[in-house]
């Protein structure tokens, strides 16, 4: 089979398939999309793995995170040292659970992990005032937002010690019905 | 013999059933013995991988359960090459290799494959996927060879071989497929540009081409394409000939562009269809086939629909009617993370927003009452108004059809007059929608319900209207069949005298040599029928493109150009851009789907028609929609699986599927033209073949089958399952109630538990302690249930109606996925972060029990 791709050797395209959720062009037009934000940096053959990570800003800027409020959040969890910098498996494991395909618990994991601000393992209430805080732009008086992180935990609370436990979250947010 | 002692004992261990029996059977086998050392060293490898395997299996996807299981898949995996490379070793032929010991290396194997296959759930770094991936697989490369011994072992080889050759194809034929899904890229940009709730209408809009070119490719392949190859050449015979006095006309373009003249007589139409049994060299059937293709539109569009709507219920784990967490869900659940344009992210912010302060202000004000009052008086008032609209739009269209048919007796009528029923149903279906949205404006509903309620009601009109229609049209029908015994003896008589006058005898036989556009007609109502439908699919086609291009693109252009030179800004102020209409459109496609439906049988071109229609409005309406349409001002999120679509199709699908088995069963065909003519009723073709082409045994078992005798039991017998079946449902959604109320109750008498421990002395908690039990299980309830209704009633102004609008779902499959979700959770997390506090009595069984007493208990225990 006259590979027309360098990028990636078959058995690299075949190990991310087994740990994606992407499909082979997928992947590919993922790497380009990749590449595509620093030129430059990014080789275009990956078959001895460069250790080359973007920088946060690049990550940032793109479409799909550009308008997000939890951009710098998404990139500080699923990137390797939690700095927002993203190494091109960084990249695919993002997109991997982002995508549709992903399972809910999957992605209750990885959403407690965005929204758990200061990498607790609990969402405690000053993550809940950042994570209203972002979504409203601030447009909430502090005192409705204590008002909602006070309702947030009361509904969602289920053993009461104050504040979100993964199995809280994923209890909770299992079962609304705009989780995606 | 002390071999088998040690391997006793090694049973009574606790190893598992089956590896126990694979033991006994190597026993038996290897009688003769080998070395014990290694058995030995054997088993206590066995004994260690054994509970991490357990681990494994029952593993939960928690970070540290899965390092560890990972440790110990390592461990285990070291031990495995040591002993396996000491059995190598100590043995140099492959015979070393024990029964026992392949077991266990293919369960091993197993294992790795199964990790392997859902390696992309597990939550880790790529990096440390992507090494346990290679690691799996380079142990499963290594020793899938050695499994299997002799010819079991190339058998074995070669099944795995296979397996691999099959995974392998199985990737790149999904790969072709997700190839294959068109205009995903499109779709994805819509949504990044407008939410999910607009793509949502465009994923609608694909499968339904998709539905449609299955009955496309039915239809052609198995009516059209034959009648036309193989069926009488046009000319032929009456049926398929312009008559005389229409063929001075019949190219015209206006007669065309009305489905009359040469399209008339057509493979498109009905009409066209010869009722000879069989056409052409091969036999075929043609009426037959007609019928069966007829019968099969409808019986493959309810299986897709209701297929898709089983797995939908499926998917959707929750139904939205939970009131318990109103705010978390606003909290984490709200932002759509499809949006990727910043206009769309700016409504985005402003509608959370928006939402958070009514649900603050629902919260702190929850009984607010005149609020109420007034808001149930708008709510009626606008359902009042919108029931006027209605019955209003359904006395116009009757009375334009009744005029229409006073109409077509009189000449020389105008294109108005031609054309009034038509334009008068898409200018109701123009402008009533955004009349109804209007008046939902004094409702104030959340827009999902809202939608709902909207779609509701067009579907509504739509129907009314399609319904009047129809009945017109029966009518209509009607007349044509009284008119149609005039003229068949007329033809009669004709086609008699003239047979006599110039053969002389036999006129039965020999087919008369009279021109075929002389022949008098029938008047042949089930064209009639057909061109009906086809002229109303077409004009609202069309005023569908002239309302988009008009509405949108035109006022789009006008807004974007004249601002320049305008008094006030027109992009902010009154004309602005169009919002893409969901609704409206999803009402359109569903209504337009119906009339396929209902036409196919009468005019099987109707579909094609349908296809090429399809085909251009996914382009045209995703140019439009970038083009010059904005984001809506409320965006809001289209739940995934939405059944409520799907359920608008499958009741028009069976609002259509009623006049046609009615005319069908209950109607005479045209007795000249049509594959069925000739006969007494159309389903008698299928009576016929049975008698004709089938041996007698077959007709019997038909003519038992169809015996009423037969039918009454079974559709008893159904009903009896669906009731029961009702039942079961009903009692699982009564059990899940039960245990959500059980965890409320729990957490409420949780709270109080903390809030007495902080705000208490222990002097109180002493005295609380004391107090007997039995008054503290009256009072705490009490409490618990005070506090639940309280908050519903906070919130039931959102919440109440959207119970009722939420068709979503049949309640038989959510209400099992739920039943079953809840107590899972309930054992996973509850014992674990409960475990440190006192023992707690109502925890450990969350089926069945009533829920009334556990907080009592609970709370009477002394050991807080």
């Amino acid at each position: 089979m006259g590979n027309k791709q360098t990028v990636f050797t078959q058995e690299q395209l075949d190990a991310y398939q087994d740990c994606t959720f992407f499909t082979r062009k997928e992947i590919l037009r993922l790497f380009y999309r990749y590449r595509d934000l620093a030129p430059q940096l990014v080789p275009l053959d990956y078959t001895n793995k460069p250790a080359v990570t973007l920088p946060y800003e690049l990550i940032g800027s793109m479409p799909e995170l550009k308008d997000n409020p939890f951009r710098q959040r998404i990139a500080e969890v699923f990137s390797e040292h939690g700095d927002g910098n993203m190494t091109l498996d960084d990249f695919l494991d993002m997109f991997s659970v982002l995508s549709e395909m992903a399972p809910r618990d999957l992605k209750a994991y990885y959403a407690f992990k965005i929204y758990d601000f200061n990498n607790d393992d609990y969402i405690c209430k000053s993550d809940l005032e950042k994570t209203v805080n972002k979504l409203t732009r601030n447009e909430l008086t502090p005192e409705e937002v204590s008002l909602v992180c006070e309702k947030v935990i009361y509904e969602a609370d289920v053993d009461n010690d104050g504040k979100l436990s993964l199995e809280d979250f994923q209890h909770m947010i299992v079962r609304a019905p705009d989780f995606l | 013999e002390d071999k088998e002692e040690d391997e006793s004992k090694e049973e009574d261990n606790g190893s598992q059933q089956n590896r126990a029996s694979r033991r006994k059977n190597y026993q038996r086998k290897n009688r003769a013995g080998k070395k014990a050392g290694e058995e030995g060293s054997q088993k206590k490898d066995r004994g260690k991988t054994a509970p991490t395997k357990d681990q494994k299996e029952s593993e939960n996807k928690e970070k540290k359960t899965t390092k560890k299981g990972k440790e110990g898949e390592n461990k285990q995996k070291k031990d495995r090459k040591n002993s396996a490379s000491s059995a190598s070793s100590n043995s140099s032929d492959e015979e070393s290799l024990s029964e026992e010991e392949l077991a266990m290396l293919m369960e091993q194997v197993e294992q790795k494959k199964k990790l392997i296959s859902t390696m992309r759930n597990k939550p880790w770094r790529m990096v440390k996927k992507l090494s346990v991936l290679r690691e799996a697989q380079d142990f499963v490369e290594k020793f899938e060879g050695a499994l299997g011994k002799g010819k079991g072992k190339k058998l074995y080889a070669y099944k795995m071989m296979m397996a691999k050759k099959w995974v392998k194809f199985k990737r790149d034929f999904e790969n072709f497929k997700t190839q294959c899904i068109p205009w995903e890229m499109k779709i994805k940009e819509v949504e990044s540009h407008f939410g999910s709730s607009v793509a949502s209408y465009f994923i609608f809009l694909r499968w339904m081409y998709g539905v449609n070119l299955v009955l496309f490719g039915l239809i052609f392949g198995l009516v059209i394409i034959p009648e036309v190859l193989m069926g009488m050449p046009y000319g032929s015979m009456p049926r398929k000939t312009v008559p005389r006095s229409e063929q001075a006309t019949a190219m015209d373009f206006s007669v065309l562009w009305d489905f009359e003249g040469y399209i008339k007589y057509s493979a498109l139409f009905y009409g066209y269809y010869n009722n000879q049994r069989t056409i052409g060299w091969l036999k075929y059937r043609l009426p037959m086939a007609y019928f069966m293709v007829g019968i099969s539109v409808f019986g493959y569009s309810l299986m897709v629909v209701i297929r898709s709507m089983a797995r939908n219920a499926n998917e959707s784990t929750a139904d939205g009617d939970d009131d318990n967490f109103i705010f978390s869900w606003k909290m984490f659940t709200s932002w759509d993370y499809l949006i990727g344009n910043p206009e769309t992210a700016d409504n985005k912010f402003a509608s959370i927003t928006t939402s958070f302060k009514e649900s603050i202000v629902d919260e702190q004000e929850s009984n607010k009452d005149e609020n109420i009052h007034l808001r149930r008086f708008l709510r009626v008032l606008a359902n009042v108004l919108i029931i006027c609209c209605l019955c209003g739009s359904g006395y116009l269209i009757y009375f334009v059809v009744k005029r229409s048919q006073t109409f077509s007796k009189m000449q020389n009528v105008g294109w108005y007059e031609r054309n009034e029923v038509e334009i008068v149903m898409s200018l109701l279906g123009m402008f009533c929608p955004p009349l109804f949205e209007t008046i939902a404006a004094l409702e104030n509903y959340h827009p999902r319900i809202g939608l709902k309620w909207q779609l509701g009601r067009i579907f509504a009109l739509f129907l009314g209207n399609l319904y009047t229609f129809l009945l017109a049209l029966m009518d209509d029908v009607n007349e044509k069949l009284a008119e149609e015994d005039v003229v068949k003896n007329l033809t009669h008589w004709t086609l008699l005298g003239h047979h006599n006058s110039s053969a002389g005898n036999d006129s039965t036989v020999t087919p008369p040599p009279l021109d075929p556009a002389d022949v008098p007609r029938g008047p042949c109502w089930e064209t009639t029928v057909g061109i009906e439908i086809v002229r109303l699919t077409v004009s609202d086609i069309l005023v569908t493109y002239i309302t988009i291009l008009v509405g949108d693109f035109i006022r789009a252009c006008f807004v974007r150009f004249v601002n320049y030179c305008w008094c006030w800004d027109l992009e902010a102020g009154f004309p602005s851009y169009a919002e893409f209409d969901i609704s409206g459109n999803v009402l359109g496609l569903v209504f337009n789907q119906g009339m396929i439906w209902m036409g196919s049988f009468y005019a099987p071109g109707l579909v094609g028609i349908n296809v090429l229609r399809l085909l251009t409005s996914m382009y045209f309406q995703c140019w439009a929609v970038m083009s010059s349409n904005v984001p809506h001002a409320r965006v809001f999120k289209a739940s995934k699986s939405n059944n409520f679509y799907m359920g608008l199709l499958l009741l028009i699908l069976f609002l259509s599927l009623l006049p046609v088995a009615y005319t069908i069963m209950s109607l005479p065909p045209s007795f000249d033209c049509g594959p069925f003519s000739g006969k007494k009723r159309m389903y008698e073709v299928i009576q016929e073949t049975i008698e004709l082409d089938f041996p007698l045994f077959v007709a019997k078992i038909f003519s038992y089958v169809a015996n009423p005798g037969l039918i009454i039991p079974a559709i008893l017998l159904m009903v009896l399952a669906i009731y029961y079946l009702n039942a079961v449902s009903e009692a699982y959604q009564r059990a899940n109630a039960e245990l959500k109320k059980k965890m409320q109750m729990q957490r409420e008498e949780e709270k109080n538990k903390r809030n007495n421990k902080t705000s208490t002395n222990p002097m109180l908690q002493d005295l609380e302690e004391l107090l007997t039990p039995s008054t503290k299980t009256e009072s705490s309830p009490r409490e618990a249930g005070d506090k639940k209704t309280e908050s519903p009633n906070g919130t039931s102004l959102v919440r109440k109606p959207g119970r009722g609008a939420a068709l979503d779902g049949s309640p038989m499959a959510s209400g099992r996925g739920a039943a079953f979700t809840p107590p899972s959770q309930v054992f996973v997390t509850q014992p674990r972060t409960l475990g440190i506090r006192a023992p707690y009595p109502g925890q450990p069984r969350p089926w069945g029990h009533p829920p009334g007493p556990v907080p009592g208990r609970g709370r009477g225990h002394p050991c807080y």
